[in-house]
């Protein structure tokens, strides 16, 4: 085990030997990061010779608090575990549960959650752009990023109660229906962001300063991506077709026609050619699920026991969901009771933030770091849990 | 830095299409302040009428960010279900999941669209939300509960019945009592809040014995009932079910049918197991102490109970040829069958108790020797006597008292079963005669010709809402708001009931002293009147001494919360000396056999 693993005593100034090799703290509280994480890098000059990863400072023990939770105050605490996609959260905890206690949730539920994931991925993914830009220095993108998803948020707020910890999947539906006109104002955010969209490729995607930066920057091959562990954008960066929605479909996926973006090269700008292909998909599910929404009517939730008193079999159940990271998976098992047993999540980013996150700033230069990590787009809260 | 050129470099002019942003709008101009969304999930809001402090949202946060906070100015009526407390939120801790608010089983909890709260305060970040929204600041509301929202399960459980074609004219049990799957499923209802203990007069752990049943764990529900219960097969039928009407979830749907999971507990557990878990805790040792109790009813027998499972000597006089009192011979089979009241009894038995049977005091057996050969006596008798209405004509040989006739019919013997009866009185009393009137005329002439005159209005009657519902689909007549006038007697014969119209039956200052409107007035023709509207004690055995002795309260014998009279070795319990159903009854032999045992136990330790 490196050394770089083990927090060092503070040494003897008068003993410190001259060198070009020396260790830094990047993190855990810096700009260049979402959230609170850290990586400790190992310089000769401003050349990374090793990189480890600390995510341990965002461990806030979810896993641990669901086992003494009721199945429905879970609901609660999951979106927490990844703030800027929580959606996918709430529904594949959700789809776990239903899969232990036999659960369907009524068809306009699942259209309902269907068009959450895919505004959740659209969302997180105008926070990724404009973070990715501010990590290369240009402001103006993130600000138009961040603006952008908001707009978005305000569509969950009015669905849901909540911009951000939205607490709207249940297990067996959702816990509302949609209010009265948000669809309209749903499509209408859509043009605007279709309108928006040509600017964002201007400013980002067509600048030489991201070109020549993120070109190249972080690369890996398909084998390498899928050896450790890579999921989601990340992979198809690589060129690899891989989509939990077409390859173990959920909900009402099977019904829906769209591509699966892929991008050759696996480097920083691949992986952000396929999260702006991405949102281009996400815009034609959503075309697709609103007049569909229109028109079907009904329950958005199957009946459900008294909170307080609601037991599942024992079982286990492994569900998984695209989320705009990657493979995210819970694993939930019941032993008969009020409450999970044990419940793991495999959060996509727990991947990118650790091994591939490691192995891609071996080599890299210091200011490509926050890149780096930006362009996996990895979510610290995600990786401990 | 590797060197790759852009893969679009585009015309030569493209920068130049930054002016145009000069003049739009910057995306990130400030955005105008606005309100929430409607069902925005803001600071909390709580309709202080319809809270009952149920405390159900504390359950159901998953933060404890919810403390029940005593408010002494508020009503507290365990009876109703309605305790002085409200929800207070700590803000520091609260996640705005609104699960509150979806379990909230009145209702009275919704979030409001406010969500900014800025002070140095930190006491100010616990609240104690009210209509008007925080510190007394005004918010709109926001979430509220709703038909997709809502949580609980408002509708009740099918009791499996016989219908009335079936019943109409034999006395088999017509509730068939839930199997384990469904009880499993109702008992699912309840959200432990508790309500229905505080109502019960033995304070029962409903809460806990329903939590058993649905973790289908029934002979754990049957040690919690018997904590508090040892007539489970008898109240699981019969009982007035006062935790029904403090039920929470009762206050929108259906409350929890408690009363049928107490069944459902007994029905599903063996007799011999139910026996070991009534036993549990009895004491290992005789405590040589020995006393006497003076009927077997459910008061008596309670305190029997519990007071052999202490370890003394108890034995039971019952002047009836069967123990139980007016559960066996007050309450028709049809409701609560003899054989159940016998399983109840069996598990007293089994703790040691004697139950003499045919033996009066003062006629059999003397109050004097039983004072002698005892530490203590506690008289149980209850009320065994019809009262009268005392009109005209109510002295004819035809008019008759429910609760002879009931245990008549308990007894086997042959009754009169005349063509047509009119019966006075508008409790449960009534209904069980009249039912049982009603199935012997079917039985005897293949129809019914009942009618019921209560003095109080339709929505009114002390009657339980399913004793007039049934009585009316096998049959009798229901006339309300009649008071009795006379009995109309002609060459002897008795012809008839006069009823006159009610307007009032209490007054001001809420006394019972009805009003009439004596120009209604109409004859209800009958061969029988019978006469529901009350019991009384016969104390005539007591004699004159102790009579001297004792001192008394309105015709009852004056006793002390614990059932203590003025007379040491003397206690009184149950209907004789307080009302007014089985379950108080038992509550009052808890309450004596507690009081019996540090006295006699106390003047030796």
């Amino acid at each position: 085990m490196s050394d770089l693993k083990q927090i060092p005593a503070i040494p003897d100034p008068d003993a410190i030997e001259p060198s070009d090799v020396y260790d830094l703290y990047f993190g855990p509280n810096h700009p260049g990061i979402e959230g609170n994480y850290s990586i400790r890098v190992r310089l000769s000059g401003d050349r990374i010779i090793e990189a480890v990863a600390d995510g341990g400072y965002l461990h806030r023990g979810f896993e641990k608090i669901m086992e003494e939770r009721l199945w429905m105050q879970n609901i609660a605490l999951v979106p927490r575990i990844c703030v800027p996609d929580p959606v996918p959260m709430e529904e594949t905890y959700a789809r776990s549960v239903e899969m232990i206690g036999g659960l369907t949730p009524p068809e306009r539920a699942q259209w309902i959650r269907v068009l959450m994931l895919e505004t959740s991925r659209i969302c997180a993914h105008l926070f990724t752009f404009g973070g990715n830009a501010a990590t290369v220095g240009l402001y103006t993108n993130m600000f138009w990023g961040v603006t952008m998803r908001d707009l978005f948020l305000d569509i969950f707020e009015e669905i849901t109660g909540a911009r951000i910890y939205h607490i709207y999947i249940t297990p067996g539906g959702v816990r509302r229906d949609l209010p009265d006109g948000v669809l309209d104002r749903l499509e209408a955010l859509l043009d605007e962001l279709e309108r928006r969209m040509p600017q964002f490729e201007d400013l980002f995607f067509n600048n030489a300063v991201v070109i020549n930066r993120a070109s190249g920057t972080g690369s890996m091959s398909a084998e390498q991506a899928l050896a450790w562990g890579a999921t989601g954008p990340n992979l198809r960066a690589c060129g690899v077709a891989s989509d939990i929605r077409r390859d173990d479909p959920y909900l009402v996926y099977p019904q829906l026609d769209f591509d699966i973006v892929t991008e050759e090269g696996g480097d920083a700008l691949a992986r952000m050619m396929v999260r702006k292909g991405e949102v281009v998909q996400s815009v034609r599910i959503l075309r697709q699920v609103i007049p569909r929404l229109r028109e079907l009517k009904g329950p958005v939730r199957c009946p459900l026991p008294n909170p307080l008193a609601w037991d599942l079999p024992a079982g286990e159940a492994y569900a998984r969901t695209e989320s705009s990271k990657g493979e995210l998976a819970f694993y939930t098992v019941s032993s008969g009771g009020p409450r999970p047993y044990r419940v793991h999540v495999r959060g996509a980013s727990s991947m990118h933030a650790v091994q591939v996150l490691e192995h891609l700033l071996t080599g890299a230069r210091i200011e490509d770091v926050a890149q780096i990590m930006f362009s996996l787009d990895a979510c610290p809260p995600e990786v401990d849990r | 830095m590797t060197d790759i050129t852009p893969k679009d470099k585009g015309s030569m002019l493209r920068p130049l299409k930054a002016l145009s942003f000069l003049f739009r709008e910057p995306a990130t101009l400030p955005m105008k302040p606005r309100p929430a969304a409607k069902a925005y999930r803001g600071f909390h809001l709580n309709d202080w009428e319809k809270c009952v402090g149920c405390a159900t949202c504390q359950q159901i946060c998953d933060n404890d960010a919810i403390r029940m906070v005593h408010v002494p100015e508020l009503p507290a009526d365990p009876a109703k279900g309605v305790r002085p407390r409200r929800p207070a939120i700590d803000y520091g801790r609260c996640c705005w999941c609104a699960l509150c608010v979806d379990v909230c089983p009145t209702g009275s909890l919704s979030m409001s669209r406010e969500y900014i709260h800025v002070s140095r305060d930190l006491d100010t970040y616990l609240i104690l939300p009210d209509e008007k929204g925080m510190h007394g600041e005004p918010y709109p509301r926001g979430w509220t509960k709703d038909d997709d929202t809502d949580l609980l399960d408002l509708t009740r459980r099918n009791m499996p019945m016989e219908d009335a074609d079936a019943r109409a004219d034999n006395f088999s049990e017509i509730c068939e009592g839930y199997d384990p799957q469904t009880a499993m499923l109702e008992a699912s209802r309840c959200v432990q809040c508790g309500m229905c203990h505080d109502a019960c007069p033995a304070h029962m752990h409903a809460p806990e014995y329903i939590r058993a049943i649905f973790e289908g764990d029934f002979e754990k529900s049957v040690e919690w009932i018997y904590r508090t219960n040892p007539f489970p097969q008898v109240c699981g039928r019969v009982c007035t079910h006062r935790c029904e009407t403090a039920c929470s979830i009762g206050k929108r749907g259906e409350p929890v049918a408690i009363r049928w999971l107490k069944r459902a507990a007994v029905d599903n557990v063996r007799q011999e197991k139910t026996i070991a878990i009534a036993l549990r805790g009895m004491a290992k040792e005789k405590t040589g102490r020995k006393i006497a109790i003076a009927g077997a009813g459910p008061a008596g027998l309670t305190a029997a109970f519990d007071l052999a499972k202490l370890g003394h000597d108890v034995t039971v006089y019952e002047e009836k040829p069967e123990p139980g009192g007016m559960m066996r011979y007050g309450i028709p089979e049809y409701r609560l069958p003899y054989d159940r009241i016998d399983a109840d009894i069996d598990v007293i038995r089994a703790a040691g108790v004697k139950i003499e049977c045919n033996t009066r005091l003062g006629r059999d057996i003397s109050l004097d020797a039983l004072k002698g050969a005892c530490d203590a006596v506690l008289l149980a008798t209850g009320l065994n006597m019809g009262r009268s209405t005392r009109i005209p004509g109510s002295d004819h040989p035809d008019v008759r008292a429910a609760v002879d006739l009931l245990a008549r019919i308990t007894a086997g013997e042959e009754i009169d079963v005349p063509e047509r009866i009119v019966v006075i009185g508008g409790g449960n009393v009534a209904f069980d005669i009249a039912r049982s009137m009603a199935r012997l005329q079917r039985r005897k002439y293949g129809k019914v010709d009942i009618t019921v005159t209560a003095l109080e209005e339709r929505g009114k009657m002390l009657a339980d809402e399913e004793e007039v519902i049934e009585s009316a689909e096998e049959g009798v007549t229901l006339v309300n708001a009649r008071g009795p006038k006379q009995v109309v007697i002609e060459d002897g014969k008795l012809k008839g009931l006069e009823t006159v119209k009610c307007l009032s039956i209490f007054d001001e200052e809420g006394r019972f002293h009805p009003k009439y409107d004596e120009n209604d007035l109409i004859l209800h023709p009958a061969d029988m009147v019978i006469e529901a509207i009350g019991q009384m004690s016969d104390v005539s055995w007591l004699g004159e001494e102790l009579t001297e002795q004792l001192e008394w309260s309105r015709g009852r014998i004056k006793v002390d919360d614990a059932g203590h009279t003025s007379v040491n070795w003397l206690w009184a319990a149950g209907d004789l000396v307080r009302g007014p159903d089985v379950i108080s009854a038992i509550a009052f032999g808890h309450k004596a056999a507690e009081d019996i045992h540090a006295t006699i136990m106390g003047e030796t330790d």
